[in-house]
């Protein structure tokens, strides 16, 4: 990783005093807060997180074993940053933007210490293509050009916290990421690349809100608890619920253009798993590989701890520059648990005074300032950008009374309740439908007005009120037994059997329907509906619940999510359906 | 080497020294006592003032005009492959009277992470013989895969099973099994000792005792030593590699017990709040490397206190590990062996490891289709037991009748029952077979017609 040209000039060199697993102690070091430092004789990369009297201590991204106090600390005077510009997509990043491709290459099958990589290539060349020419006033965030990255346009910026000016040259054709492509008048000059500090969030012009759906192309998620473009939500659920399957069936389809995915502190074969498939699976809107839309984080639970703190900021860094460029990017952070217990790590190790559970009492404000990184914005050149956050919440026991879980539901507004009782028995998604909420159906509503249909603002709250009644009529039915219910009930229950079992399962293996699009959400709900108002009103004229429950098209119903031309066999069934309810209804 | 006399506090397992010349972080170091005895510990805080130094045995003996020898070295373990059929402490040193080990290389215990991008996609079937395992929660190899146990549960005896019969159907690769018991009794251990040596298994393993009175800190590093001798089988000698942890119940315990010498601020339940990454870096050094021959695949046991899976052991354990084997009491109760209750347990890579050309092509779906028979098979006892038996559908009989049969035919088998995945799918669907055709929703018809028994009349042949 690279870090910013503020002050980088070359400082005295501090002296070790204390080791104590990730976190060092330092003196005799010129240092500011977060300043990045060289530690020992190996020059591992470290980051200052507190100042104390003449002592400075620093949390060290790598092992520290073998370090003894005396070695040298220098500081190099800059903040922990990463470097932006063409060559981000499709690359995998350990928590500090070092490139573990290019790790491989340079230390072998496994991590080592002491070695650095550039985040970007700097030495492979890009087309650049101008968009602005000699003359024009240029403002900071200004688009300069782009570059055909993948099948991503790539825009090239100018930093967003420059002065503005007017171009006096701009060049065209191919050149490194470090190459000068345009010079003001006042004689400052640009290459493509930028640097950020990771902790600081990248400015834009104004914050709007959200109005529009990310579609997930998951049912339970679209259909009954969205999330807007430029939202947040959080996923908790005890372990083996499904949470990383549905963070990647989120990576995979949603409709964002980029997506930042950020394997916090998680399994080492589930990052190999998406590394391995993510090549060979085709974005659902551009036919390319989903990888050439993607960014990973890869710092597994068994990489440095103080690297996992860093790689969430990492992660939004890099979202916040695409949307700068006007495009809607997602960021899925699998865990945000992870992330918090590694702060807990740093924060004991500093012997600081715990708040709840052993975590800083920092914790809430640290979750809070990240989720506010998302937002549907107007960036610095006027274009209109998105970065939905998507954090999954790993808590102990499955408890969500927990602090991280607690602290995330303050400021999320879409909440996803995953439930080990749904996955044992193989009810995928296992979102709960009673449990979870979205707050953006309001803000959402004139889009599925518009987009999708006019009722399905209304179908979407009728399918809300059955679920919850069948809630209510299962206490029941676990004391008495479905045959002691009024007829009517009966059916409710199983229209409530058939939201579940045909609309919210949802197979993320089946090649069909891993992705569902909005207009199929709505048929389905709509043939569902459908199947209620024939039945209830075939009860009402005395037909026997038995009579109903032996209609045969409502078996064949569950078959369409597997059907990728749906339409006419739908409307096929939906015929045989009105056949059966008129033969029963005159027979009554 | 220079030997420091400067001991000024003794508390646990630590041991402070202090004026000593620059000290590494992690270094090994000897404690000398009175009489000439010799004990190791690592250094876990230095500073200029102050080493704070971890013992690795009981500190018993240990005075301030004890001796203290740093060895400039963090702990590195000698390997070689003359370690196969080998004895050695939790500490690593041979306790069946045989030689020392001939080192071929001497490794850093912790290891270090397997780069994400170098790892290989883990995809063999590793065939167990237990139906509950290949049929339902398939292992793979290179998963880390736990079996949750309680006290008094047979895991030992499913554990051994394993080791015993664990193999890649049609693969003559060279593979070997290393075992680390922390805390066990010595009971235990014989038992274990005896069974390796019943099955001839012990040519091919390496086994780590830390037995219930060795000291508990010296429980650190056996998993740590255990598992870098199998990356070293694995990765430099390119053999599969087995191994099996147990019970790290205990490993967790004596993280506690040195948190609390420590003064750390306490996590849940007094477990230190480092407990996870501790576990992860064990857990994650399972695996595969893309274009290396070996593996390792990992099998940890432990007893969850009070058969509780939200206890901070388990649940940390199963955040990091790829599924889990549920051991439960109930069926233990019911005389069933092995008692593996499936509706918990779960296989996370097992999609990986099944199907056309690795196992069968009915694999998957048959095994969702077992678990959603028992599952609702299972839900009816409760209702039968407030509604009685005659009350139920014809339907919901059946599924009962399914869920006994699953417990009595599919999950009981014996300990020297090495049942094929042939042999198990095959069970499966005779079993399947006793419900309406109708009824089996998550299988296609065309599999059914394959495989289902009342399709099949005649040609048993696969």
């Amino acid at each position: 990783m690279e870090v910013t040209t503020k002050h980088a000039k070359e400082q005295k060199q501090g002296v070790l005093k204390r080791i104590a697993g990730p976190v060092v102690t330092a003196v005799n070091l010129d240092a500011h807060m977060y300043d990045v430092v060289k530690v020992g004789k190996e020059e591992l990369m470290g980051e200052v997180i507190k100042i104390q009297g003449d002592s400075v201590i620093i949390q060290v991204y790598e092992d520290t074993s073998g370090i003894r106090p005396g070695e040298p600390v220098s500081n190099t005077g800059l903040s922990l940053a990463v470097e932006l510009g063409p060559g981000l997509l499709t690359s995998i990043y350990d928590g500090i933007q070092r490139p573990l491709e290019v790790l491989v290459d340079k230390m072998g099958n496994f991590i080592q210490r002491g070695v650095t990589a550039p985040g970007l290539s700097h030495e492979k060349k890009w087309t650049f293509k101008p968009l602005v020419k000699t003359g024009d006033k240029v403002e900071p965030g200004a688009i300069l050009g782009e570059v055909q990255e993948t099948n991503i346009v790539h825009k090239v910026m100018l930093p967003p916290n420059v002065k503005a000016g007017a171009v006096k040259t701009i060049k065209s054709g191919d050149y490194t990421i470090d190459e000068i492509i345009c010079v003001l008048e006042d004689g400052r000059e640009y290459p493509m690349i930028q640097r950020w500090p990771v902790r600081v969030p990248r400015p834009v012009k104004e914050k709007m809100n959200p109005t529009i759906p990310l579609i997930t192309g998951q049912r339970i998620l679209d259909g009954l608890f969205p999330i807007a473009k430029g939202g947040t939500a959080a996923i908790p659920g005890p372990f083996g619920s499904g949470k990383t399957v549905t963070q990647q069936q989120l990576a995979k389809w949603s409709d964002a253009e980029i997506v930042v995915y950020i394997g916090c502190g998680e399994r080492g074969n589930e990052m190999t798993e998406v590394l391995t498939e993510f090549p060979h699976l085709e974005d659902p809107k551009s036919g390319k590989p989903l990888m050439e839309r993607t960014v990973l984080i890869a710092n597994t639970s068994n990489m440095p701890v103080a690297a996992r703190e860093a790689s969430v900021y990492t992660g939004i860094t890099i979202a916040e520059y695409f949307r700068d460029m006007g495009y809607d990017v997602s960021l899925m952070a699998d865990s945000t648990s992870r992330w918090a217990e590694a702060m807990r790590e740093i924060s004991s190790r500093l012997e600081e005074m715990p708040g709840e559970e052993g975590y800083p009492a920092y914790l809430a404000a640290r979750l809070s300032e990240f989720y506010e990184r998302a937002g549907l914005v107007k960036t610095l050149n006027g274009a209109r950008g998105s970065v939905s956050v998507i954090g999954a919440v790993s808590p102990p026991g499955g408890d969500f009374s927990e602090p991280v879980t607690q602290n995330t539901l303050r400021i999320v507004k879409v909440f996803w309740a995953l439930d080990a009782k749904l996955s044992q028995r193989r009810h995928f998604p296992a979102i709960n439908w009673l449990n979870s909420y979205s707050l953006y159906l309001e803000a959402l509503h004139d889009y599925y007005d518009k987009e999708v249909s006019p009722e399905w603002n209304t179908i979407r709250s009728w399918a809300m009120e059955i679920l919850q009644k069948e809630a209510e009529l299962q206490e029941i039915v676990q004391l008495v037994g479905s045959d002691a219910l009024p007829e009517s009930e009966q059916v409710t229950i199983e229209v409530a059997r058939m939201i579940r079992e045909i609309f919210l399962q949802q197979n993320a293996y089946d090649a069909v329907d891993t992705f569902c699009d909005m207009k199929k959400q709505y048929a389905m709900m709509k043939a569902i509906k459908t199947y209620a108002e024939l039945s209830y009103s075939a009860q009402l004229v005395g037909v026997s619940p038995a009579q109903i429950n032996a209609v045969k098209a409502k078996n064949e119903l569950a078959q369409i999510k597997f059907i990728k031309d749906y339409v006419p066999e739908l409307a096929k069934i939906m015929k045989q359906m009105d056949d059966e309810f008129n033969t029963l209804r005159s027979a009554a | 080497m220079k030997e420091y006399r400067t001991i000024s506090k003794i508390a646990g397992p630590l041991v402070f020294v202090e004026k000593t010349e620059p000290i590494a972080y992690g270094e090994l170091v000897n404690i000398i006592l009175a009489d000439g005895t010799t004990k190791r510990g690592q250094v876990l805080d230095t500073s200029d003032e102050l080493v704070v130094v971890q013992i690795f045995e009981t500190t018993a003996g240990i005075g301030r005009d004890s001796g203290v020898r740093f060895t400039g070295e963090t702990i590195k373990m000698p390997v070689g492959r003359d370690m196969l059929g080998r004895i050695l402490s939790g500490g690593g040193k041979p306790i069946d009277g045989g030689p020392e080990i001939v080192p071929e290389k001497r490794l850093d215990i912790n290891g270090a992470a397997i780069n994400p991008y170098a790892r290989g996609m883990p995809a063999d079937f590793i065939q167990t013989g237990i139906s509950t395992i290949d049929g339902t929660n398939t292992l793979v190899r290179g998963q880390k895969l736990p079996i949750f146990s309680g006290a008094g549960l047979p895991h030992n005896k499913l554990a051994l099973q394993i080791a015993r019969q664990a193999k890649v159907p049609g693969s003559t690769e060279n593979f070997a099994v290393v075992f680390a018991a922390m805390g066990i009794t010595k009971e235990e251990a014989n038992y274990f000792m005896q069974d390796f040596e019943r099955t001839g298994a012990l040519e091919r393993a390496v086994v780590f005792l830390n037995l219930a009175d060795d000291p508990a800190v010296e429980r650190i590093i056996t998993p740590r030593l255990a598992l870098t001798t199998a990356e070293y089988l694995a990765f430099e000698l390119g053999m599969h590699v087995l191994v099996i942890l147990t019970d790290m119940t205990n490993y967790c315990e004596a993280l506690r017990q040195i948190g609390a010498a420590r003064e750390e601020v306490p996590g849940r339940r007094g477990y230190p709040g480092y407990m996870y990454t501790d576990l992860a870096n064990l857990y994650e050094r399972a695996g595969m490397i893309k274009g290396q021959k070996g593996s390792v695949t990992q099998i940890p046991i432990l007893t969850m206190p009070g058969d509780d899976i939200t206890h901070p052991i388990a649940d940390l354990t199963g955040y990091i590990t790829e599924g889990q084997i549920v051991v439960n009491r109930d069926l233990h109760r019911k005389g069933i062996y092995p008692p593996i209750n499936v509706l918990p347990s779960l296989s996370r890579l097992m999609n990986l490891g099944i199907g056309k050309g690795k196992t069968r092509e009915d694999h998957k779906k048959v095994s969702d289709q077992m678990y959603a028979g028992y599952a609702e098979g299972n839900d009816l006892r409760g209702l039968v037991a407030i509604v009685g038996k005659d009350a139920l559908s014809e339907r919901d009989r059946l599924l009962l009748e399914f869920a006994d049969l699953f417990e009595n035919k599919f999950v009981r088998q014996g300990y020297d029952e090495d049942r094929t995945i042939d042999d198990t799918l095959n069970l499966a669907w005779e079993l399947l077979s006793t419900l309406p055709v109708e009824q089996l929703t998550r299988i296609d018809r065309e599999l059914i017609h394959k495989y289902h028994p009342k399709f099949r009349t005649g040609a048993k042949k696969e």
